[in-house]
């Protein structure tokens, strides 16, 4: 089961690097990983999306929580939360499919940001599954570059990840 | 206000925060902290021979006293030395601080001479790490590392330490800090009490209980709460190989170790169990055996500080996370608050059991192996002979093999970090080294390094060592010619291949060796002569003794698990299994 998971940790030297080695060096996987400062310059808020059973998923939060520059993790799957990710697509757009397109992302809502004679790059924003059938839609159109940004995501209502 | 070179500052701030030894190697990238050394005399430094023994030094200097191991090494090789040392720690979870200089800021990411990257190198085997890169943050720092490794489930945390940080031009203020806080290290000093009352009212309704305590009662110093609770509750307790001595060897309680090599009666009676009340330990695979098919029908209460030693591998019915000591106190405190009473008639029946099963295939009711006769000296009689010649009282450090097996399980330790043992990591070379440190720790006191003529080799330098700092220890060599744990594997597993586990010829004189070293030097090779050997070698207070006691080479280490299996499945013997 995919699960989102936020962390809030120092923002120290290093401290990104333990994070990451904890999931290599216990045999854990990240799909996605999406980390910056906050607002107060101390810490980075960290968010990763993972696949794993309750149980492993007990372990990757307890694992996290005894890294000492972690100052505290959520399971943001357990509960109502907003998660967003961002797309740049560069994509062969030239002939009739350049209308295609252009309709394609008015439907998922997306933006055309950049306009080359035969090429577009388009900026999709929404869920990662929006971002994956956004993808699907261009059917046959020939995809030149794609990057994500990763996931993030914060809890719905007054519940916050604060120190 | 003072001011000090970071060199200076590094050293004040270690006797500040009560180190008293140091053991180290100097190198390049040390140079200005070994020159404030040099300048002062608080600090004793222990100039070893490799930096992997000093950092086990380090590591049994903490498993002996419980205070913060510190070890000191230089850059590049320097640091990757002690990576071995500080894993080792790290699996036993004992507090220690290991320093390790680091080139020049301005040259790090430049392949300088001696560069590492430490804090990558160590990542996986620390508990935390630091690089200080002002002077100014030295003396915090290590206030912060030394508080790191020894709270909550304590472990090894290095800081690197740039060599422009430590230069002898560059004075700035010191000043100790009086009290170190980190927003995101809380360690649990409490069991939660709800916890607490379930686990008393399920351990107080057993009809079939084990107690199974491990290291964390060592290491969190709850010996005294654990007996306590046992002697209250009549339960029968088994240790870890790294609980040894938690819970005395000879107390009539005591059904031995658990586990791969554990008795026939610990692993039995944890297999029938109906409640386990596990301990400061982790359910760790050489104590399982098959997860899926362990202790069947028990239900079990884990007390650990660590949250994530619970459930990790094995469920639990009933976890508290907190210290050892504390929570058990909690325990007792309930039971004796409501004079609850244990279920007396199933307790008799159950210890009926347990002591059937301890007739039968048990270690300590009869000899279950052949008895040495003139030549045949058997290994397990070496360590029952040292522990009536050292009266049970020594420390005793041990290496990794077979040895390690039958001192775990014939040298009944009665007190917690008597036995000193590299059990996490199983790091041979560790035995003297660790042996070592327990004398220095205690200069007065018996200690024996229960070796093997293989893992003695791993870090055999540190004879010279011993020579130069005036530490006795006596080296009990069980010499079976071979390394004869990995072979006993070959006997059992791989139809008698031995690849690679015998010397032709090639192992050295130990007696020699001894003296080359200025220490005393006895071979042993007949069973009469090994309790007066022995005891000559005791009475030899002030020197080093190498004891080369040649050892039945075809011996096994019985009980072993069957794997996979559950934990009652057992080879009792070369043709005997459960």
């Amino acid at each position: 089961m995919k699960r989102l998971i936020s962390v809030l940790l120092e923002n120290e030297p290093g401290s990104l690097s333990r994070v990451v080695g904890l999931f290599s060096q216990r045999g854990y996987n990240i799909d996605s990983l999406s980390v910056a400062p906050t607002e107060d310059t101390t810490l980075s808020r960290l968010t990763l999306t993972t696949v794993g059973d309750d149980h492993t998923i007990e372990q990757i939060t307890k694992q996290l929580n005894k890294l000492i520059d972690v100052v505290k993790v959520i399971d943001l799957s357990e509960g109502v939360h907003i998660e967003r990710e961002l797309m740049l697509l560069k994509v062969k757009a030239s002939g009739a499919a350049r209308a295609e397109i252009k309709r394609s992302v008015d439907i998922f809502r997306g933006q055309i940001v950049d306009v080359g004679q035969t090429t577009y790059v388009v900026q999709i924003m929404g869920e990662s599954t929006k971002l994956d059938a956004f993808i699907e839609a261009l059917g046959d159109a020939p995809i030149l570059e794609v990057v994500r940004t990763g996931v993030c995501g914060l809890m719905r209502g007054e519940k916050s990840l604060k120190v | 206000m003072e001011l000090l070179s970071g060199g200076d500052i590094l050293i004040r701030a270690l006797t500040d925060v009560k180190v008293k030894h140091l053991w180290g190697y100097p190198g390049g990238a040390a140079l200005h902290i070994y020159d404030a050394i040099f300048r002062q005399d608080n600090l004793n430094h222990i100039l070893m021979r490799h930096e992997q023994a000093a950092v086990h030094a380090a590591d049994a200097y903490a498993r002996a006293t419980g205070e913060v191991g510190a070890a000191l090494v230089t850059s590049g090789p320097g640091a990757t030395n002690a990576i071995t040392g500080i894993a080792t720690a790290y699996m036993d979870s004992i507090p220690m601080v290991v320093i390790s200089a680091q080139v020049p800021q301005e040259k790090i990411g430049e392949d300088a001479f001696q560069e590492i990257d430490m804090i990558g190198v160590s990542r996986p085997t620390v508990k935390h790490s630091y690089m200080v890169k002002r002077p100014e943050d030295i003396a915090e720092t290590i206030a912060k590392a030394f508080y790191i490794a020894s709270t909550g489930r304590p472990g090894p945390v290095v800081v690197d330490v740039p060599k422009d940080v430590t230069d002898p031009n560059n004075k700035v203020a010191y000043k100790f800090p009086e009290k170190v806080k980190l927003r995101s290290y809380q360690p649990t000093t409490r069991g939660h009490s709800g916890q607490i009352k379930r686990a008393v009212n399920l351990l107080i309704s057993a009809k079939r209980p084990v107690i199974y305590s491990g290291g964390g009662v060592v290491q969190g110093n709850a010996s005294e709460q654990l007996r306590a609770l046992a002697h209250r509750l009549n339960y029968p307790v088994t240790n870890t190989l790294m609980g040894l001595g938690a819970f005395p060897g000879t107390d009539r309680q005591f059904v031995g170790m658990l586990g791969m090599h554990g008795t026939f009666e610990a692993n039995t009676a944890m297999h029938h169990a109906d409640v386990i009340l596990a301990v400061g330990a982790r359910f760790d695979d050489r104590v399982t055996n098959a997860t899926e098919r362990f202790c069947p029908s028990a239900k079990i209460i884990h007390i650990d500080v660590d949250p994530s030693s619970i459930a990790k591998t094995v469920r639990a019915d009933i976890p508290i996370v907190g210290p050892c000591d504390v929570v058990l106190s909690d325990m007792l405190d309930q039971i004796q608050q409501a004079d609850l009473q244990i279920d007396e008639p199933a307790i008799g029946e159950w210890w009926q059991q347990i002591e059937e099963w301890r007739n039968r295939h048990g270690l300590y009711t009869a000899s279950r192996y052949e008895p040495s006769e003139g030549e045949n000296i058997k290994p397990q009689d070496v360590i029952k002979t040292l522990h009536k010649v050292t009266k049970g009282e020594a420390f005793v450090a041990s290496d990794v093999g077979q040895h390690q097996m039958f001192a775990a399980q014939y040298y009944l330790f009665d007190k917690p970090r008597q036995w000193i043992n590299s059990g996490g990591l199983g790091t041979m070379g560790f035995g003297l080294p660790a042996a070592m440190g327990a004398q220095m720790a205690y200069p007065d006191a018996n200690v024996a390094c229960v070796t093997g003529e293989g893992s003695i080799q791993m870090c055999i330098q540190e004879l010279a060592a011993c020579t130069q700092h005036q530490l006795p220890v006596k080296i009990i060599i069980l010499n079976n010619q071979a390394l004869g744990m990995v072979k006993q594997w070959q006997d059992m597993q791989y139809g008698s291949r031995y690849s690679h586990v015998l010397y032709e010829d090639s192992l050295p004189d130990f007696v020699k060796l001894a003296e080359a070293y200025g220490h005393v030097g006895m071979k042993v090779t007949h069973y009469d002569q090994l309790e007066s050997s022995m005891e000559e070698c005791f009475a030899m207070k002030n020197r080093v003794v190498i004891m080369d006691i040649s050892v039945d080479q075809h011996e096994h280490v019985y009980p072993m698990h069957v794997a996979p299996g559950s934990m009652r499945d057992m080879w009792l013997s070369k043709t005997e299994r459960t």
